[in-house]
């Protein structure tokens, strides 16, 4: 087997092989700036609340209209974005934390959405949503996650300083007077407007993976915000290659192949990153102790 | 308050009443309860048993039972019946739990025994699609490479069985026979008032659906054995093929609840380009956006619905067993014929 065919031949031969990388690299761009501000804001499992969130109103646009990218991708925003601001809310007037609002909130809109699903009899489409189709795209959600992703780095652009600072001190903006509760707003909302887009192609469950997997890899590999973003959207795009190959070439289901290609990358991180990786740390170890 | 409290008491007492079977017994039940798992089995019952029977249907229509899960309304309907009928081979995963926690004492008969099993078919169907494999690449492409990554490694795809058997017996209409042999003898058994009344509903019926056998069959033999061969959304036709001489390609493998790998759906479009394949089947409860996927890529066109595992609403085309079958048949010689 030559390396053309290996790597190249896949995509070059297969129309629906290359719309599911041109789906996963922008879904790999435009998470990457997102899963890096979470994780340095810790929240690195709001993702995950948050893909929960969507459930009921992607079930709710099914119901309505069936198969429909819009109607699914509208009730998913929907149903985010109040998740968001409910538990906003919740966690700026009363003394709960905002962390703890967000798990009731998700559980809650996680009831439901399954309570609607539930109520649809059995009907297998909705679990492929669930579980989404990468292999499947069409154009009308390759331009979607496309749009997501221009969005995206088009807001976070605008709002990339005043997001930064408040990362490092969420009292600052508070002390400048103004938009605090706003940025942090937006930026949920763009984490919303990523999931939703992605969970056409991976599903709402794994989406996160390749938002949180690439940026928490890495943090091994760049010590400034900039560095880390650029890493992860690489490694979101590495591993979104990868894991299609591999699930050509081995036959394995294409999803989780690109979760776990991710994930390989992150460990490889964890193990030799050069910024904090264990192998540097072992080698430097004996260095500090002469 | 405190009568609302009180009311909703009452209403969770009868609610555990009715899940342990503690009906409060109905006046004048002359109809037996018959629950079926899926919709199809509900259908044969009701064909049986006619105005002597009162069927409850499980997964009911357009749903798909290997992956159902029960509701407390189940596990009512089941704690009433008198008889509860099944498909067997493993069908029915999530059906053991439910009798045992539903309290079922009746009489349960498995439909499917007594038809000869199929082992599931080797992993992707039959695929002898390869032999003209390396003829196909230059057509569309005017780069040249080499073709050798193709299928050496075609095992391993079968991740989803969950039986040694295919459990689709009932897409040939002689086990529909056989189905309907074991059903009406449960249904004597269970009611022996009105044996007589079932067993000659059954033989009508047995009558009708053998006609519509040996149409479908003269149908199909009308056409030559190289166009009969499309493509499905999942694996449920092997029954059906070998009964009435249809090789079918599936590229989800097993079951519904397998995720296709990038592999599998080459796979399928390198058979449609080498065998030149006119239609491609979708079925109604399996997700139709990868099928869409496949004839984009090859310019095959979609053929129309198929019924496997449930049966339409009432309004639609499939609505019984029989109409299931008679769709079900026209839709595949209308696409083999307009080759």
């Amino acid at each position: 087997m030559t390396l053309h065919a290996l790597l190249a031949a896949p995509f070059l031969e297969y129309g629906f092989m290359r719309r599911a990388l041109v789906g996963c690299v922008a879904l790999s761009l435009g998470s990457a700036p997102l899963g890096t501000l979470l994780i340095i804001r810790r929240m690195s499992l709001m993702g995950d609340a948050m893909a929960h969130a969507i459930l009921p109103g992607a079930a709710v646009g099914f119901m309505v209209s069936g198969l429909s990218l819009t109607a699914m991708t509208l009730g998913g925003l929907v149903a985010g974005l109040a998740v968001a601001l409910a538990a906003g809310a919740v966690s700026r007037l009363t003394p709960l934390r905002e962390d703890a609002s967000f798990a009731a909130f998700y559980l809650v809109s996680l009831g439901l959405g399954v309570l609607l699903v539930s109520t649809r009899g059995s009907n297998v489409d909705l679990m492929h949503v669930l579980f989404g189709t990468v292999l499947a795209l069409d154009d009308p959600a390759v331009l979607l996650m496309a749009g997501v992703a221009t969005v995206t780095l088009n807001v976070l652009a605008l709002a990339y300083r005043p997001l930064v600072a408040e990362c490092f001190d969420p009292g600052f903006l508070k002390s400048v007077g103004r938009g605090g509760p706003l940025v942090h707003f937006v930026f949920l909302a763009l984490v919303v407007l990523n999931l939703v887009g992605g969970f056409q192609a991976l599903g709402t469950l794994m989406v996160v993976g390749i938002m949180m997997l690439p940026a928490a890899a890495a943090r091994f590999w760049s010590e400034t915000i900039p560095g880390q973003i650029a890493a992860a959207g690489l490694f979101g795009i590495a591993a979104s290659a990868a894991g299609l190959l591999v699930s050509f070439h081995l036959h394995l289901p294409s999803s989780p192949a690109i979760i776990l290609g991710a994930g390989g990358i992150y460990g490889l991180s964890v193990l030799a990153g050069p910024r904090g990786g264990l192998a540097g740390r072992l080698l430097r170890q004996p260095h500090l102790q002469h | 308050m405190a009568i609302s409290r009180r009311t909703s008491l009452l209403a969770a007492a009868a609610c555990i009443a009715a899940l342990l079977g503690w009906t409060p017994a109905a006046s004048g039940q002359e109809r037996m309860r018959v629950v079926a798992s899926f919709s199809i089995l509900g259908d044969l019952v009701r064909e049986i048993g006619g105005e002597y029977v009162d069927v409850a249907t499980l997964v009911g229509p357009d749903g798909d039972a290997h992956v159902y899960e029960p509701t407390p309304a189940d596990a009512r309907a089941l704690a009433r019946a008198g008889l509860l009928v099944v498909n067997g081979l493993d069908f029915e995963g999530w059906l053991p739990r439910l009798v045992k926690s539903s309290g079922f004492s009746g009489r349960q008969v498995v439909a499917s025994e007594g038809i000869v099993p199929l082992a599931w078919s080797e992993p992707g169907g039959g695929h002898e699609g390869h032999a003209g494999h390396g003829h196909h690449g230059g057509h569309d492409h005017d780069h040249d490479h080499d073709h050798g990554h193709d299928h050496d490694h075609a095992a391993g795809t079968d991740g989803h069985r969950h039986g040694e058997l295919d459990p689709h017996a009932w897409q040939s209409l002689a086990n529909g026979v056989i189905y309907v042999r074991n059903i009406t003898q449960a249904l004597e058994a269970a009611d022996p008032g009105h044996a007589a009344y079932y067993r000659q509903r059954a033989g009508k019926y047995t009558a009708r659906l053998q006609a519509l056998d040996t149409r479908i069959k003269a149908e199909f033999a009308a056409i030559p054995a190289q166009r009969r061969k499309v493509v499905t959304s999942h694996d449920a036709f092997q029954y059906f093929g070998k009964a009435y001489g249809v090789e079918f390609v599936a590229p989800e493998g097993i079951s519904t609840e397998a995720e296709a790998s990038a592999g599998d759906v080459a796979r399928i479009v390198d058979q449609i380009r080498a065998e030149n394949l006119a239609a491609v089947f979708v079925e109604n409860i399996t997700d139709r956006r990868l099928i869409e996927q496949i004839t984009r890529e090859t310019g095959a066109r979609v053929g129309g619905e198929l019924y496997s595992d449930a049966l339409s609403g009432p309004d639609g085309p499939a609505a019984t067993y029989e109409q299931m079958f008679r769709h079900n048949a026209s839709q595949l010689v209308g696409a083999m014929r307009e080759r």
